[in-house]
């Protein structure tokens, strides 16, 4: 095999034909890197500190989606793989919801001390 | 051989490839491990009892730029499966180096970092944040750095012509590159939970 051998193979897979061109993973590396300066900036703006949680939640989001989205090629691949992923994810909220659950709205918080 | 193999991945119940569908799974299950931490570090990230607060001892300028090294790895991941989609190998290797070696930097700062903490009098049994945070960034650092011997790993397999044909080792590619970009994710998650949403 050479060094730049071009297959024809996986021109005829239909997912990889659509899978975005190196153009465009540049271009949503950019936009993933304006959204991680606007999270760091919006940190240290006073006047947004009442809306903060909401803000880095919703550009985090963004962030989570593109590199999902794109560069895990969810958006262009199989609907399995995507309902395997949202599936994991879905059901981590929920741990996270029981968690918070039971310390928070039974308990009264944890414990200080790992031990106690 | 090549059009064989490829005809080979198709037969299978779902006309999927069942090593993508397994990592896909895998992923999702990795999403409840870090979920785990995640909410076990919210619960305990306020109760310090002594040593440093997390509002004291973190470094956010830092830890953006580890963030942002991180993400870039990402972008590279990406290039090296596109180049080996177009059957280049040697940028294949270039791109994958490059991954390998943004993942060391990142690794390397989190070194640091915990270095730094530990100086500063945060260690893993001086208080339940202490735990709960060396806990989680410990793991996800963890999951970097197999990363990155799964990316050396590839290096080593292209150079040795075990990579060919084109579909199979842009398969091993994909397969090694949802690993990477599940990792950066994570760290999209943990970067605004831990550093950035400010304590009660």
């Amino acid at each position: 095999m050479s060094e730049t051998q071009t297959s024809m193979e996986h021109v005829q897979d239909p997912h990889l034909a659509q899978h975005p061109t190196p153009r465009k993973y540049v271009n949503i590396a950019i936009i993933l890197s304006i959204v991680t300066a606007l999270e760091v900036a919006v940190y240290y703006i006073e006047a947004v500190q009442d809306f903060l949680v909401p803000m880095l939640a919703i550009m985090a989001f963004v962030k989570f989606v593109l590199v999902a989205a794109y560069f895990m090629h969810l958006r262009f691949d199989s609907r399995i793989f995507r309902r395997f992923f949202v599936t994991g994810v879905l059901l981590a909220f929920a741990v996270f919801g029981i968690v918070m659950w039971i310390f928070f709205l039974v308990g009264d918080g944890p414990s200080p001390t790992v031990g106690g | 051989m090549g059009t064989h193999e490829v005809a080979a991945d198709h037969h299978t119940s779902t006309g999927l490839d069942n090593t993508k569908l397994a990592m896909w799974g895998f992923l999702g299950s990795e999403c409840l491990f870090f979920g785990s931490l995640i909410s076990t570090y919210l619960l305990y990230r306020n109760r310090v009892l002594s040593g440093p607060t997390p509002h004291e001892i973190y470094d956010i300028p830092y830890t953006s730029v580890s963030s942002f090294v991180l993400l870039m790895s990402s972008l590279t991941m990406v290039l090296a499966l596109a180049a080996i989609q177009r059957g280049d190998h040697r940028g294949l290797r270039v791109w994958l180096l490059a991954t390998a070696f943004l993942g060391m930097t990142f690794i390397g700062g989190q070194i640091y970092e915990f270095t730094t903490f530990v100086e500063e009098g945060l260690k893993l049994q001086t208080s339940t944040f202490g735990s709960s945070f060396f806990v989680l960034t410990g793991f996800h650092g963890a999951h970097v750095t197999v990363g990155i011997l799964m990316l050396l790993m590839l290096v080593g397999m292209s150079l040795a012509g075990r990579l060919d044909p084109v579909s199979e080792g842009s398969r091993k590619v994909e397969l090694i590159g949802l690993y990477w970009h599940f990792v950066d994710i994570v760290w999209i998650v943990i970067f605004m939970i831990v550093y950035l949403v400010p304590t009660n």
